[in-house]
């Protein structure tokens, strides 16, 4: 298994997304920056609400509306800027550069259409045109995703699918358009376990023959170990820390991480009860000053409280955001804004 | 070892299974189509060429005769003469045209108007939504009998005037039916999905909304159907509808009120063809809704 992992393909830079309400402004995503290579699995770790689809959906330019605004930051892919551009331009980007694989298969496919008419809506959308070559284009990327006897499936509706097979189809749907960025979110938490290994071995599969990056969204590590590269991990709308998956499961260096991390039941030990986070993660409208796993975090100093901890490299591209570190390693050159 | 008895099936055994065929609504609904066949849409294009007489012409010497098995009937005028002398069966006949052209043409008028502001409304949401949703509570909350009397009197009594009547009622009821499916469909993943892979907010609307209420839109449509005929009915009845002496079925129910116990077949005959005409609407409507439903095509 070799995948050839290329340039920089989208880079994400201090991306704020707020959403104003009457309780006032929710920091959903508060300066998150990332980067993201051709070929490569970037996972996105961390607990419910923490802004992993709220970063998702900004890439898209897609935050719900009215009352979320992406207020600060720059997206780059391929060097261009999306916040720059028209909502018609942003169309162009949708399902063609960036395209994305949504959580639950039973509603991501459309009733009353069969499969084979919406692999072709997809292609039509961007402007695939000659009916012939559409419906050969469908066929071919339903034998990407490996479903059997496509020429057949084609004519089927969705009810007629298991949800497994289903997501395989949203998946040629997302794939059919060759984009150079595929953002998956949860895509196999409504699946069975063993369906849900052969979905990821078969994203896999199809990146290594096309060379797509990923942006894997989930909150299991397990998965994070099989599928991605690198990992950052979120919390309260912020990036964590970031850093290679051999890294962040050997040195996990932010308190929180290394939370996720002892939750996690492994095999090898004989665990009573699974380790747990005490406490909530802070409210995002009313976000302490300081750090804010603070409340929860079994090291909290008193700087923790007040002041917000810039990005430390622990090592070669790992970063993590606690004061802890400070002492051991010196101090990230390129660190975040403080809030 | 019990010996199966073969049993005599009582005689009221075969018209009732021939009433359960017009009223199983999975099966085609053969009966029902054929009534509206042979009693809407043949009648209402070839009038001229089916109705026996004259339907406006009548002669007063011929005035009140009963349908052809009464006494003192005739095979000449099958279904009666009205008050003034004119053949029942050919005023049905040619009252089919109006009553198929003021429901197409009604139901087709409303039912985009409704379907398209619908569509806007339930998908767009906010002041859209709101602006579109209080012109649906006026339009319901219309005395439309008060409205049509003004058009009438503003415009004049006819066809045009009738439509226009039954759209200002209608399309209100198309809206907010459409409203309230897409604001359920459209959180569904396969929207979220159609944005992620860059459809237009038109494109949506269109491709991926309408065809899921397409279904909700026929079963209102022909139940509307029903509705518009009334409707058209109390209209001229009122004077307010089809202008006379153009024969329409809700008009010649009217014009045999006062004669209902002497000459019962003046209303009674147009009555049934209304009746029938629901009805056979209704069940095709039905029949569609399921046959539309691809997750019962196969059953």
């Amino acid at each position: 298994m070799t995948r050839h992992i290329g340039d920089v393909i989208l880079e994400v830079e201090d991306l704020h997304t707020y959403f104003f309400t009457r309780l006032g402004v929710v920091k959903a995503v508060d300066g998150v920056s990332f980067s993201l290579r051709q070929g490569e699995t970037l996972g996105i770790v961390g607990e419910s609400g923490c802004g992993k689809t709220m970063t998702a959906l900004s890439l898209l330019r897609l935050v719900p509306r009215p009352g979320a605004r992406i207020v600060q930051g720059k997206i780059l892919l391929q060097g261009e800027n999306l916040l720059d551009k028209s909502e018609n331009e942003m169309r162009q980007v949708r399902g063609r550069r960036i395209s994305m694989i949504l959580q639950d298969p039973q509603t991501s496919l459309n009733p009353v259409f069969t499969i084979g008419n919406q692999l072709i809506e997809a292609l039509k959308i961007h402007h695939y045109s000659h009916a012939r070559e559409l419906v050969q284009r469908a066929i071919g990327a339903l034998k990407q995703v490996r479903v059997a006897a496509p020429e057949r499936r084609v004519d089927d509706y969705p009810h007629q699918m298991s949800g497994g097979m289903k997501q395989r189809v949203v998946g040629a749907i997302a794939m059919s358009c060759e984009p150079h960025v595929i953002i998956a979110d949860e895509p196999t938490t409504s699946l069975d376990v063993t369906i849900q290994a052969q979905y990821l071995r078969l994203l896999r599969e199809i990146q290594e023959e096309t060379g797509l990056s990923i942006i894997f969204i989930t909150h299991d590590f397990g998965i994070v170990a099989k599928m991605c590269d690198r990992v950052m991990v979120m919390y309260a709308g912020r990036a964590v820390e970031t850093g290679s998956v051999r890294d962040i499961f050997n040195h996990p260096s932010h308190p929180y991480t290394q939370a996720l991390l002892d939750s996690v039941p492994k095999l090898e030990e004989r665990t009573a009860r699974l380790y747990s986070i005490e406490g909530q993660p802070p409210l995002l409208w009313n976000l302490p000053a300081g750090c804010r796993f603070a409340s929860r975090c079994p090291y909290t100093e008193a700087r923790c409280e007040t002041e917000y901890p810039p990005s430390f490299s622990v090592l070669e591209g790992h970063t993590a955001d606690c004061w802890r570190l400070q002492g051991e390693w010196q101090t990230h050159q390129s660190s975040v804004s403080k809030t | 070892m019990a010996m199966a008895i073969p049993q005599r099936v009582p005689w009221y055994i075969a018209p009732l299974r021939l009433l359960r065929g017009i009223f199983q609504v999975r099966q085609f609904p053969g009966v029902a189509m054929a009534i509206l066949v042979f009693l809407l849409v043949i009648p209402g294009i070839f009038a001229e060429w089916i109705a026996p007489h004259d339907p406006i012409k009548g002669s007063l010497a011929l005035r009140l005769k009963p349908p052809m098995w009464e006494k003192g009937g005739s095979i000449t005028y099958p279904l009666g003469t009205d008050k003034v002398g004119r053949d029942v069966l050919s005023r049905i006949i040619y009252g089919a045209r109006v009553s198929l052209r003021v429901s197409i043409e009604g139901i087709i008028v409303s039912g985009f108007i409704g379907t398209a502001l619908g569509l806007i409304s339930g998908y767009f949401g906010g002041r859209v939504d709101a602006l579109i949703m209080r012109l649906v509570d006026i339009s319901l909350g219309l005395p439309i009998i008060l409205v049509a009397l003004v058009f009438v009197a503003a415009l004049g009594p006819s066809f045009s005037t009738v439509i226009a009547v039954i759209t200002i009622l209608l399309w209100a009821r198309y809206a907010r039916q459409v409203r309230g499916e897409v604001l359920s469909i459209k959180e569904r993943d396969f929207i979220a999905r159609a944005r992620v892979a860059g459809a237009s907010h038109f494109r949506i609307m269109f491709r991926y909304l309408l065809p899921n209420v397409v279904n909700t839109l026929i079963v209102l449509a022909t139940l509307q159907v029903g509705f518009v005929i009334i409707f058209e009915s109390s209209l001229s009845f009122l004077g307010a509808g089809i202008p006379r002496p153009t024969p329409a079925w809700g008009l010649m129910v009217a014009d045999g009120r006062e004669l209902i116990v002497t000459a019962w077949w003046i209303s009674m005959f147009p009555g049934i063809a209304i009746m029938l005409t629901v009805l056979s609407f209704n069940l095709v409507g039905d029949w569609l809704r399921d046959h539309l439903d691809p997750k019962l095509k196969n059953i």
